[in-house]
């Protein structure tokens, strides 16, 4: 993938991760006080709401390639070579997924009620 | 004129009043130094004392064996760039009186290989400089038959001539945080100059060059913290020719 | 990294220090950056909490409703606050929005790119940082 498509994909999921990020804290804020938004009734409801949800699963997906293409672009840059820069970008994709992948079975086992 | 008058007229020209610097050089030999050493000179300056000069003082009456690079003395041929009091800037176009400073440190550029003492090996820079086909490309030519001028108006020379005051002298690459840790970055002179020849309206290489700086080591790897531009002692401000370049990329310029 | 390659490394990159606030915001980018990252993998990782029932939810719970919890969440609104309006500055700039035009240059060559409006959005981001980490303390410790 040219460098310039990874970029435009690092700025796009930063403007969208910043409106979904907004509404998630403000559900915390705002629906109740903070500490009983945490209940575990009140997350559990949360999640069982299939927009927020969806929300989550969202926020995560972006958040996670926003941030692993940053910590791949800090790395990239602090020392060069073939096999070093191979590892840092194989270790970045898989970092990402492997946050994609438990953070999803965390949404998905708790919006089913699997708990 | 009277006497007075003209006694008073002499009295109001300031008079040349000699200070003393310290001026620390950092020397090493790569060859056969481990590591580098600074060496404290004491130097007489006037008001109009460049650092190039103090170097050369102490060159020629104190220590003959420092080694600096300089040529025309007027910030044109960009061969004096060094690291003065932690910055990078041209020796002969820095006064020791601007710096307010009883010690001028002088040390080579980061982010080149050091061939002695302040002088240091550009090779890279200029590599990278080749490499974004530093000429108009196109396929007619002003000089072969049918001859004809590439015409340009005034608004279209404004476009690209700021870049075109590059002298190399390479004080931006050496003021780059990216360049500070990245050995393959293309670094901001090379991708200034790219700007300068892809906003020329009579270059046809634009595609050509954005293939060029689209790489992981090339124009992204900018975070556009600006020390080059701020560097710069012709103006050029590579910082803002980078954005402008990286438009292109992003589909926010034609 | 070879010796007399002179580079400065990462003390180089990280000394926000010679060359103003632009050098100051490029370094606390960075810094915002790595620490919301590492905030991220530590939340998925304790939210996950939420499948193994309410008494593992509420163990964990306990153990970031504490003072340490509230200041290092406190920090992450700042960073978080910064990062976003910084990274909004910076997004602009790199379409080539807000860094002026280019112009034959005048001494003593202010450079058009590091324009003060660029300066105070960057003193705008830690103002707001600043901001939100007082609503995050009024609301995490106020209660």
């Amino acid at each position: 993938m040219r460098e310039s498509t990874i970029m435009k994909i690092h700025y796009g999921t930063a403007l969208a991760a910043v409106v979904l990020v907004a509404v998630h804290v403000l559900f915390r804020v705002t629906m109740m006080n903070y500490e009983d938004s945490l209940a575990y009734e009140n997350v559990l409801a949360n999640y069982k709401y299939l927009p927020y949800a969806i929300m989550l699963e969202l926020i995560l997906v972006l958040l996670s390639v926003h941030g692993f293409n940053g910590l791949r672009v800090i790395l990239l840059e602090l020392k060069q070579g073939r096999s070093y820069e191979k590892a840092v970008t194989y270790g970045c994709i898989a970092g990402m997924a492997g946050l994609i992948a438990y953070g999803s079975r965390t949404i998905l086992m708790a919006s089913m009620g699997i708990t | 004129m009277s006497e007075t008058a003209l006694a008073e007229e002499q009295s109001s020209t300031e008079v040349s009043s000699s200070k003393i610097v310290t001026l620390r050089i950092a020397k090493f030999n790569p060859e056969h130094d481990s590591g580098q050493q600074y060496v404290d000179f004491k130097v007489p300056y006037e008001r109009w004392t460049t650092v190039l000069d103090a170097v050369l003082d102490v060159k020629k009456h104190l220590d003959h064996s420092v080694a600096v690079r300089y040529s025309c003395r007027q910030a044109s041929c960009g061969s004096c760039g060094m690291k003065i009091n932690g910055r990078p800037r041209l020796a002969c176009f820095t006064k020791i009186s601007e710096l307010n400073s009883d010690v001028v440190t002088v040390e080579p550029m980061n982010n080149y290989p050091i061939v002695r003492d302040l002088v240091v090996k550009l090779d890279k820079m200029f590599a990278n400089h080749k490499k974004m086909q530093p000429y108009v490309i196109r396929e007619d030519s002003e000089i072969t038959a049918p001859t004809k001028e590439f015409n340009q108006t005034p608004e279209q020379l404004e476009e690209y001539i700021q870049f075109a005051n590059c002298i190399k002298c390479g004080l931006c690459n050496s003021a780059c945080p990216t360049m500070a840790t990245d050995s393959s970055f293309l670094g901001p002179q090379a991708l200034g100059q790219a700007y300068r020849y892809v906003a020329d309206n009579r270059d046809k290489g634009k595609y050509s060059r954005l293939k060029i700086i689209d790489e992981s080591h090339g124009i992204w790897r900018c975070h556009f913290a600006g020390s080059c531009s701020q560097v710069c002692p012709k103006g050029v401000d590579p910082a803002m020719g980078i954005q402008l370049l990286r438009g292109y990329l992003l589909g926010f310029r034609k | 990294m070879k010796r007399n390659e002179n580079r400065e490394g990462i003390k180089g990159m990280a000394n926000p220090g010679r060359y103003g606030i632009e050098r100051f915001a490029y370094w606390l980018m960075r810094i915002t950056g790595l620490g919301l990252l590492a905030y991220f993998i530590g939340h998925i990782y304790e939210t996950s909490n939420i499948v193994n029932g309410k008494t593992a939810w509420e163990n964990m719970l306990s153990m970031t409703q504490t003072t340490e919890g509230h200041v290092l969440l406190t920090l992450v609104i700042g960073m978080c606050v910064f990062h976003t309006a910084n990274g909004i500055r910076v997004m602009l700039g790199h379409g080539g929005y807000g860094v002026g035009k280019p112009a034959r240059p005048d001494y003593p060559y202010t450079p058009a790119s590091q324009n003060n409006m660029h300066k105070l959005c960057i003193y705008a981001s830690i103002g707001l940082a600043a901001l939100a980490m007082m609503y995050g303390m009024s609301v995490l410790f106020g209660e």
